[in-house]
């Protein structure tokens, strides 16, 4: 049965050494190694955050980057889109410019033709008038032998002429 | 080397038990022997002559004696000294320290003697503190978050940082740090007692955490923790648990077994610990025992049996060094949660 019966020294001396070792450890022993070792995990813990945040950061960044490569290829293809659209309008105003000018160019040609034209007419009209007058005189040379016929004649002229000569000055100014 | 070593001692130990006797052999003698305390630190007895460390005996008589400390080789085979003496087997006191009364009747003196547990216990913590302190020196040297202990600090670390990942950070709860050094200390204190316990020769093989009064120790400091650093809920859960009123008055039904079960929970640590390791040596001296009870069988027989003994202690031996952990972790384990049942707040529920 002294088994099972606690000896009363035994107990004080369990007490003491039990004692003294848990100070000793609970002091300087324990404290130290689990202190220790929560720092590490926390260390490595704020490590692996670290690291996530960096990835993070660094996908950010791609995407970033794909972005604004993306900007610049819509930049890019807007520009040309914007330069073919202002040589186009650069040919097409020049164009037009070209064609005014050319029609100017035309038309005026056309009223320097009209004028030389006119004026040859009116100086091949002159020229007939003097050979009709000639031719006139030629043929009234020979038939003014009578006198009242040729006064008639020269009447008969001269209602002509004036009419004539009313119409053709508003022509030829 | 090792192994060959080991082979001498499964020879050696034996024969040396076996010459203790020199006749018949005494199971009683033989089992209680080795598990129980005493006052000297016997190593093998060879052609009768015993082989024993002596150790310090201190008592002070319940008669006015006065104070005594003295070898205990003085009170071998039941020699008297100073007045004191061994009491034999027969005796209330049996293998205990005990004076004569004036009337023949034997008196138990206040024992404080250094015994084999004592120093036992003296040797195992010695080591756990160099252990341990030795372990924490090197995180004093180095720095802990730079690099990680390798060798025996690294073996301490992995134990530690799974006692308290495992244990008490799980059973106590949020302020668990304030209690972490006490149930480290249990932990390795009954590891390093259980583990030495099953070293079969001189600085192991004492029954320290197979003795009830270590046990009790071990559980009063648990039990001391627990309701010294109690809150409020915990006792309002004893004094006042939330059951119907009539079970609560006039008759305190309720808070009786509460109060009962304060007690049960450290008498369960104590009575769990102590009976594992003292059946675990049991069992290895049984198993060992089985070579000299066969001894008078015949040679064939003998050793035929003891062989099978060899192998069976082997495995018992594998076994008890399973249950110095487990039971270590155990007490650890239900101290820790005792702690963190007595820290409970109630919306935590």
């Amino acid at each position: 049965m002294s088994l099972i019966t606690p000896d009363f020294g035994l107990l004080v001396w369990m007490t003491l050494i039990f004692g003294i070792v848990f100070f000793v450890l609970a002091k300087w022993g324990f404290p130290m190694i689990t202190g220790s070792v929560r720092e590490r995990a926390e260390r490595i813990n704020a490590s692996i955050k670290a690291a996530k945040e960096a990835e993070e950061r660094l996908q950010n960044l791609a995407k970033e980057q794909s972005e604004m490569i993306e900007e610049a290829r819509r930049e890019q293809a807007r520009i040309l889109k914007e330069t073919s659209a202002s040589r186009d309008a650069m040919i097409e105003n020049a164009k037009s410019q070209a064609q005014e000018e050319a029609s100017k160019i035309i038309s005026q040609a056309r009223k320097q033709i009209d004028a030389e034209k006119e004026s040859a007419l009116s100086d091949i009209r002159k020229e007939v008038a003097m050979l009709s007058v000639s031719i006139a005189e030629k043929v009234l040379r020979k038939d003014l032998a009578d006198d009242s016929e040729q006064a008639r004649l020269i009447s008969a002229l001269v209602d002509e002429m004036a009419s004539e000569k009313g119409s053709d000055t508003t022509k030829s100014v | 080397m090792k192994k060959l070593f080991a082979i001498f001692l499964c020879i050696f130990i034996p024969l040396s038990l076996c010459a203790e006797e020199g006749g018949a052999f005494d199971m009683d003698e033989y089992l209680y022997g080795h598990v129980r305390d005493a006052y000297d630190w016997h190593i093998t007895t060879i052609n009768g002559h015993h082989i024993s460390i002596p150790l310090p005996v201190i008592v002070i008589s319940k008669q006015g004696n006065g104070f005594h400390c003295f070898s205990s080789k003085h009170l071998e085979e039941g020699e008297e000294y100073a007045g004191f003496h061994i009491a034999g087997d027969s005796s209330t006191f049996a293998h205990k320290i005990v004076e004569t009364a004036p009337d023949g009747s034997e008196i138990r003196p206040w024992d404080f003697s250094i015994t084999k547990n004592v120093f036992g216990m003296i040797i195992n913590c010695s080591l756990l503190l160099l252990l341990i302190l030795g372990a924490a020196r090197w995180y004093r040297r180095h720095d802990a978050r730079e690099e990680a202990p390798t060798g025996l600090a690294g073996l301490v670390e992995m134990l530690v940082t799974m006692v308290e990942d495992d244990i008490i950070k799980d059973c106590v709860g949020e302020d668990y740090k304030r209690y972490s050094p006490y149930l480290l200390t249990a932990f390795f204190f009954i590891f390093i007692n259980n583990l030495m316990g099953i070293v079969p020769f001189f600085p192991g093989g004492a029954n320290i955490t197979g003795n009830i009064a270590v046990t009790l120790v071990l559980a009063l400091f648990t039990f001391f923790t627990v309701n010294i650093f109690g809150n409020k809920h915990y006792w309002k859960d004893i004094l006042w648990p939330e059951v119907p009123t009539w079970l609560k008055v006039p008759l305190p039904l309720m808070p009786l077994i509460e109060i009962i079960g304060m007690f049960t929970k450290p008498f369960s640590l104590m009575v769990r610990l102590f009976a594992n390791i003292l059946a675990g040596h049991f069992m290895i001296l049984g198993v060992v025992a089985v070579v000299f009870l066969t001894a008078e069988l015949g040679t064939a027989l003998n050793a035929g049996l003891s062989v099978v003994a060899v192998i069976l202690g082997v495995f018992m031996d594998c076994l008890e060094l399973l249950v110095a952990f487990i039971q270590a972790y155990v007490f650890t384990m239900l101290s820790a949660v005792f702690i963190g049942l007595s820290r409970q707040h109630p919306e935590t529920e």
